[in-house]
C-alpha cells in the first residue's frame, strides 16, 4: 500500500451542503476500492494564483489515503468527470516519508553516539584536577 | 572574453560597500542554506509561506546563487514550486 496525498479545487459558487457531500462522496470512492483514509482536510477557500475556468478563488480539499493505484485511479476518474471541481493532483508520498524517517533516524543516532563522548570528556575533565 | 573562468561568486556590490575601491571587497558574508539551519526534512508544496520566498515578482524560480539554498536543497525546492504551481498556489508567470 501507498500512501497519496489528493488534493482538488472545488468552484467558489458551489452551495456549502453540496460541497459537503461532494468530500463525503469522494471519501466512499476512496474507502470503497480499499483504501484507507488517512486525513480530510477542507483547507477552506483561497484565491488562485492564476484563473481556472474563470474563476479566480477556489475551495481546496486535501484527501490522504492509504491506498493502492486501482484506488488514486478511480479517483482521479471522478475527479476528472465531476462538474464542480477546477482541478485536481495527486503525490505519492510515502517515499518521501520514508526518507524523511531514515533521516531522523540517522539524526537521532548521531546525537545519541555524540552525548556519551561528551559525557566522558566532562568526566575526564573533572577527574584531572583531582 | 565571453567565457570567463569561473571564480567563485561574483562580486556583487552590496548595499554597505557602496563605492569602495581598493581590494577591500572579499569580505561579503558566506551565504547559508536556511534549509540546512532549518534542518528541514522535507519542502512540501502547501507550504506557500516557504515557497513564497524563492518567488520574486515574475514567478520565476530564485536561483540558489541568489538565495544560497544548497543543490540537494534547490532540487527539492524546484518539485515543490513546480507541484504548487499545477494546483493554482503559485503563478505560473507573472499575472497579466
Amino acid at each position: 500500500m501507498r500512501i497519496y496525498e489528493t488534493i482538488f479545487i472545488l468552484k467558489p459558487d458551489l452551495p456549502e451542503e453540496e460541497a459537503g457531500n461532494f468530500v463525503t462522496q469522494m471519501e466512499g470512492v476512496v474507502t470503497s476500492t480499499g483504501g484507507t483514509l488517512q486525513k480530510t482536510d477542507r483547507m477552506g477557500r483561497r484565491r488562485l494564483a492564476y484563473k481556472i475556468q474563470k474563476y479566480h478563488e477556489g475551495e481546496y480539499v486535501l484527501l490522504v489515503s492509504e491506498a493502492g493505484p486501482a484506488t488514486v485511479l478511480e479517483v482521479e476518474r471522478r475527479l476528472k468527470v465531476a462538474e464542480p471541481v477546477l482541478k485536481y493532483m495527486t503525490v505519492r508520498t510515502d517515499e518521501h516519508l520514508k526518507r524523511i524517517a531514515k533521516k531522523q533516524r540517522e539524526r537521532a543516532k548521531r546525537s545519541a553516539r555524540k552525548k556519551p563522548r561528551q559525557s566522558a570528556q566532562s568526566a575526564e575533565s573533572a577527574a584531572s584536577p583531582a | 572574453m565571453g567565457s570567463q573562468p569561473r571564480s567563485g561568486p561574483p562580486h556583487r556590490r552590496e548595499g554597505g560597500g557602496g563605492g569602495g575601491g581598493g581590494g577591500r571587497r572579499f569580505s561579503r558574508r558566506r551565504k547559508v542554506c536556511r534549509f540546512c539551519v532549518d534542518k528541514a526534512d522535507h519542502i512540501d508544496y502547501k507550504d506557500i509561506r516557504t515557497l513564497s520566498h524563492f518567488i520574486p515578482e515574475r514567478g520565476k524560480i530564485l536561483p540558489s546563487r541568489i538565495s544560497g539554498v544548497c543543490a540537494p536543497h534547490q532540487r527539492r525546492l524546484m518539485r515543490a514550486i513546480k507541484q504548487a504551481r499545477n494546483i493554482a498556489f503559485l503563478p505560473f508567470g507573472s499575472e497579466a
